[in-house]
């Protein structure tokens, strides 16, 4: 292979290991990533010179990331090299999965780069197309080793991915097989699965296999990948990478990404190290991780981390636990309550004393509004270490635990999933030093009567987030009246409101209901109820200001007026169904995306909610910069990119979509008859607004949006599922080492990627299987504000609160079976991070809210749909409007 | 095989020389440039040397037919500007089909005509295509080196232009030449790219940059070497440099490229470096002797001179080029 920057680079059988430099990498170097998002080029340009300086013979550069216009950032950086004979004399490796980021930067630099990376991922057409406008500007290739299946994960996919891109390249575009390098996917090993015990040899014998059987090619890789579950460890880390390039390069990888700085000489490596990081990497025996593992201890990074400062271990004992509760640093702490252990009288002391005091700055500083959420919460981990660590020293002194100032029961209701809000508002009074009963999620009310009595709770906390949920907290307090309790009941979730706390539940229930809206607050709201002095008084008070809203709010209430539901029909949205532009989809029927990758979904994500679910408010990204929260917004997000990685570099977390595109008509006004050539296979059933609105602004309803059967015309519409599999699995693996915080964060990051699937899977619909605009160049941002053509409103928000259509969807796209995801008795997802819902194409669809209905509609509803007037209002209820 | 395949395998091919140094003797004058048709042409045209082929269309036949004469196997038609990107200084973009078509042709009845005399030595035409004056890789502004005045499309989509243009008029070839920016040669190259496949047809491509100075790169930087490398990507016909130095100085650079490619190599010197005076004084027998070293040393396929070199020129060049074999290549193997 012959590459060239200013100056020419040759490989060939006699070269040696050619080193890629990749801390220009957006992905890869917070740091690269900051300067180019704050456009300090100056700076981003002394990296790459650094590199280049340092031995790096080809430079990797990544613009790839949501926070910056990548194509943009691409060319802007690869003109400023142009301009730098220091830099260009090596050849560049255009970085990106995005194709457009490829080409804008193949149009800018004058010698023969190296495209990274296409493959099968999307089919043939596309790889033969990308291969052949590469040939064409004149660059060497990476091909990733992943097909319309997945990645090669294994010897023999990566044989017959890397054969089969070989033979297409080679024959059917006649790309120059000296100018394929294929990057054979290096996976960690020594993680403590057996799925991944074999993943170092079996790159290596892939190498093997593809130098010795593909003519000309080269093998690539990113070695770090490799040593990934020893991050932290850099002893081992570095043994590993030289073992691993030791029999990797022996094997014919030629070229690769090292970290130079992370690189141990083979022979210089200790024996006993060597032999147990060579049997983890060649898999020689079935013990190789458990014993790499245990001796990894005894093994010290050689090079300690720059710029971390530890002045704070010279201070007093007390001084460093308090700063390693506020800081959220567990990396000392076993250390110092155990040399504070030595010198209490007793274990419990520790607890009570040193830890109490250090927790007790955390609660002032937090009270404050100068820590925040996400650091409360790390405050916690760092506690619950070091209780764990003393806890069977005070158990074998006098037999008891300490003792917690109250036990909090916490449950996500019957039929709701979702449970990020009540696992930080448990991890937030557990810290506080309440005790956690926590039942986890679809708890049926009886349970959470039971489990109550037993554990002799103090408080009940109840959290849900989809519509239902609501009535079952209306269920329970009615429950808890019956069988005369007195314990205060803390509501909480996104559906809940103060409102209807105040108007549906607490009058339920004659002691104290609490409507907690933030994590935050629930400290001092359970402070004050359990407080024996001021109980009393607190609770009254509570019950007169929940009253008096009451009562202001049913007012507000029958301010409003609504017409009926036939009336509404005669005031539809309309559209002029002659000069309507419907599109036929490209593609009619069911689907299930087979080929779906974390990885590119990521650009999809919104990040505001996310911090939102963190009680920081703001919006995605001036929330960094904020004068208040950015601080702790950076952190976290960095933090929240940090797991991203490792989730997509160990596919810890499975998208799955299946969506259907369909014949539809418009009919009884409300319903949309869905069909297939004709045939109707499903109905929809859509909620009108009646509301009486002012002269000339409709009442609509989503069936609106399609052509009605008089109409003559054949109209389309569609439905989705998108889930994010694996959270529960992951939260639970953090949870397990006693990691809230990571375990929250997980969740939260699966729940965004559902967002960002969903978002994704539209565009697709969009520009692909419906395609009914081609042309669309939106940015994420504009995604976000939904600045597209058409919508995708989802059962149980504003537009169909309506949960039951989620059936239908079920039903039409078989979604159990395509893809697993469930419904529970409430509707709601499992797995949680999910979203599903139907597709409107018509440039005039819009989101609407549709408010309240009244009895009519409800009627009217029950007989379409075939269902019980009963079984109607149950699911209708919170949209009914007050008689 | 087409016929300049054929003829590259038989013996070493001469190129012409220049057409600007021709054209000067003639002293043609601001109404001479204009001629009839654009008399009232808003912008002054003198010195737009590709605009002759219109208006003094018979003395760009007279210079083909002296070098054909002289015995170049091979003329360049009268386009080296002749994109909407160099024709903007005159305002002619629009005129920039019917300029190469036009000078593709008049090459072209030229060449037909001497090929019809000689048989056994087929002539002919290549589509001459210049750099621009822009370049894509470098920023004209000191103050800001990210930016850039031209970009590859618009490039790409300039030289397109020209391409159907030359090959509508008949051009055989096409000649990438005079490259002081590979940037820029890659759109050129991705734009004949577009059009063989658009007209499925394959089209001869010769490429010749230019190697600037005493520190042996192009303009843009790159070495001898890595100039081949970036462009290596096309089959090409032959590849080699022109311009800026004289023979003698430009022997180093072919034979940088000479044992690393299996094009054929090509070389088309000025006569010498400019004077005081800016003329180019060096004669036809100090330039043939120098030439011949390339020739003892197996250096050259195609041959001719650039600027400064007349038809006297490339008659001492011919004689000499046919005493020798041509260097081994690909296409003898």
């Amino acid at each position: 292979m012959r590459l060239s920057g200013l100056e020419p680079l040759i490989l060939n059988e006699n070269s040696n290991f050619i080193n890629i430099g990749e801390r220009t990498n957006v992905a890869g170097s917070r740091k690269f990533l900051r300067l180019i998002k704050d456009e300090q080029f100056d700076e981003a340009l002394a990296i790459a010179r650094h590199q280049v300086d340092g031995g790096a013979q080809i430079i990797d550069i990544n613009m790839d990331d949501g926070l910056i216009d990548g194509k943009e950032s691409m060319v802007r950086f690869l003109n400023l090299i142009a301009a730098e004979p220091d830099i260009s004399r090596v050849p560049i490796m255009i970085d990106s999965s995005k194709w457009e980021i490829i080409e804008a930067g193949l149009k800018v630099v004058q010698g023969k780069c190296v495209v990274n990376s296409i493959s099968l991922k999307e089919g043939e057409e596309k790889f033969i197309w990308e291969a052949k406008q590469i040939k064409r500007y004149g660059a060497a290739v990476v091909i990733m080793a992943f097909d319309e299946v997945g990645q090669a994960d294994n010897y023999d996919r990566r044989l017959e991915i890397c054969k089969r891109s070989y033979d297409v390249l080679v024959n059917k575009v006649g790309f120059p097989s000296e100018d394929i390098i294929f990057d054979l996917n290096i996976f960690p090993v020594a993680t403590g699965m057996d799925e991944h015990k074999r993943n170092a040899i079996d790159f290596i014998e892939a190498t093997r296999w593809v130098r010795e059987n593909l003519p000309n090619v080269s093998v690539s890789g990113g070695v770090s990948n490799v040593s990934f579950s020893f991050r932290g460890n850099d002893g081992v880390r570095e043994a590993m990478h030289s073992v691993f390039l030791y029999y990797a390069i022996q094997a014919g990888m030629n070229m690769g990404i090292v970290n130079p700085a992370l690189l141990e000489i083979y022979d210089d490596i200790p024996k006993d190290l060597l032999e147990h990081v060579e049997d983890v990497i060649l898999d020689r025996r079935d013990d190789a991780t458990e014993r790499l593992l245990d001796f990894a201890e005894t093994v010290k990074g050689s090079k300690v981390e720059k710029g971390v400062d530890l002045s704070w271990r010279e201070n007093s004992i007390q001084d460093r636990i308090t700063h390693a509760l506020v800081k959220g640093i567990d990396a000392f702490i076993i250390e110092d309550v155990e040399a504070a252990r030595l010198q209490a009288e007793k274990p419990i002391d520790v607890i009570e004393g040193n830890l109490m005091i250090g927790m007790n700055v955390v609660g002032d500083l937090f009270g404050a509004g100068k820590m925040f959420l996400p650091q409360v919460v790390k405050s916690a981990r760092v506690m619950k270490k070091a209780v764990g660590y003393l806890n069977p020293f005070i158990e074998a002194e006098k037999g008891e635990f300490q003792q917690a100032i109250g036990k909090v029961l916490m449950a996500t209701v019957k039929g709701d999933v979702h449970d990020i809000g009540k696992n930080i508002v448990s991890v937030v009074l557990a810290c506080n030093n309440y005790e956690i009963v926590d039942l986890g999620v679809m708890v049926p009310p009886e349970k959470i009567i039971a489990e109550a009595k037993a554990h002799n709770v103090d408080v009940i906390g109840l959290s849900g987030l989809i519509t239902p949920s609501l009535d079952e907290m209306v269920y329970l307090a009615k429950e808890m009246e019956r069988q005369n309790f007195s314990l205060p009941l803390l509501i909480g979730g996104a559906t809940t409101s103060k409102a209807h706390t105040a108007v549906k539940i607490d009058p339920q229930y004659k002691n104290a209901v609490v409507h907690v809206n933030d994590a935050s607050r629930a400290v001092t709201v359970v402070g004050d109820l359990l407080n024996k002095k001021t109980a009393n008084a607190y609770v009254a008070n509570l019950k007169k200001d929940y009253d008096e809203f009451r009562t202001k709010f049913l007012k507000r209430g029958k301010e409003k007026s609504y017409i009926s539901i036939n009336q509404a029909r005669k005031r539809k949205f309309k559209i002029n169904w002659e000069t309507s532009q419907i599109a036929k989809p490209n593609e009619l029927g069911v689907q299930v995306l087979k080929q779906l990758s974390l990885k590119e979904l990521e650009p999809f994500i919104d990040w505001s909610p996310f911090f939102r679910s963190w009680d920081l408010h703001g919006k995605f990204p001036d929330i960094l910069t904020d004068k208040v929260v950015g601080e702790q917004a950076t952190i976290m997000y960095h933090e929240a990119q940090a797991m991203i990685k490792e989730i997509i570099a160990k596919q810890l977390l499975k998208p799955r979509a299946v969506f259907g595109l369909f014949e539809a008509n418009a009919i009884h006004d409300d319903d949309i008859s869905v069909q297939k050539k004709g045939k109707e296979i499903a109905v929809f059933r859509t909620l009108r607004q009646q509301l009486s609105k002012r002269e000339g602004i409709p009442n609509i309803a989503l069936a609106d949006f399609i052509a009605p059967k008089d109409s003559g015309k054949t109209d389309y519409m569609g439905a989705f599922c998108v889930a994010i599999f694996g959270a529960q699995e992951l939260a639970d693996s953090y949870k397990a080492k006693e990691d809230d915080y990571n375990a929250i964060m997980a969740q939260a990051i699966a729940d965004r990627f559902a967002e960002a699937l969903a978002e994704y899977l539209h565009k697709q619909v969009r520009t692909k299987h419906w395609g009914y605009t081609t042309d669309e160049n939106l940015t994420n941002d504009d995604l976000i504000k939904e600045s597209y053509k058409g919508i995708r409103p989802a059962p149980g928000y504003p537009a169909c609160p309506d949960h039951l259509e989620k059936e239908t969807i079920w039903e039409l796209l078989e979604v159990e079976k395509l893809i697993g995801v469930t419904l529970t008795e409430s509707l709601a997802m499992w797995p949680a991070a999910a979203v599903s819902g139907y597709y409107f194409g018509n440039p005039e669809a819009k989101y609407f809210g549709l408010g309240k209905i009244t009895d009519d509609q409800v009627t009217d509803y029950s007989v379409r749909k075939g269902i019980t007037k009963e079984k109607a209002r149950k699911w209708l209820h919170p949209t009914i409007a007050e008689e | 095989m087409s016929n300049i395949h054929k003829a590259l395998q038989d013996r070493i091919l001469v190129l012409d020389g220049a057409m600007g140094t021709m054209l000067q003797q003639y002293k043609f004058n601001e109404e001479d440039f204009r001629g009839e048709r654009f008399k009232d042409y808003p912008t002054p045209l003198q010195g737009n040397n590709d605009l002759l082929s219109l208006t003094q269309p018979e003395a760009i036949k007279t210079i083909h037919g002296k070098y054909f004469e002289a015995g170049a196997d091979i003329v360049e038609t009268n386009t080296f500007s002749g994109t909407t990107i160099a024709m903007a200084d005159y305002q002619m973009e629009d005129l920039v089909y019917e300029l190469n078509y036009e000078s593709a042709k008049i090459a072209k009845e030229v060449a037909d005509e001497f090929t019809k005399r000689e048989p056994n030595k087929p002539r002919f035409v290549a589509g001459s295509i210049g750099p621009t004056n822009r370049t894509a890789s470098m920023s004209p502004d000191v103050n800001d080196p990210g930016y850039r005045a031209v970009t590859f499309d618009e490039l790409r989509i300039a030289y397109k232009q020209q391409v159907e243009a030359l090959l509508d008029g008949g051009a055989d070839l096409l000649l990438v030449e005079t490259v002081f920016d590979t940037l820029n040669a890659k759109a050129a190259l991705f734009a004949i790219e577009e059009v063989k496949e658009e007209r499925n047809i394959d089209v001869p491509i010769m490429l010749s940059g230019t190697i600037t100075d005493a520190s042996g790169r192009t303009l843009s930087g790159q070495t001898a070497e890595a100039f081949l490398i970036s462009v290596s990507h096309i089959p090409l016909l032959s590849i080699g440099f022109n311009c800026a130095l004289g023979a003698n100085l430009l022997q180093p650079h072919l034979e940088a490229i000479a044992n690393k490619t299996d094009f054929a190599i090509s070389a088309h010197p000025n006569a010498g470096l400019p004077n005081a005076f800016g003329e180019y004084d060096e004669t036809a027998e100090e330039m043939g002797e120098q030439i011949e070293e390339y020739l003892k040393k197996d250096l050259i396929n195609i041959i001719g001179g650039c600027c400064g070199t007349t038809p006297e020129h490339i008659r001492t060049i011919a004689d000499i080029a046919a005493k020798y074999k041509p260097r081994p290549h690909a296409e003898l193997v």
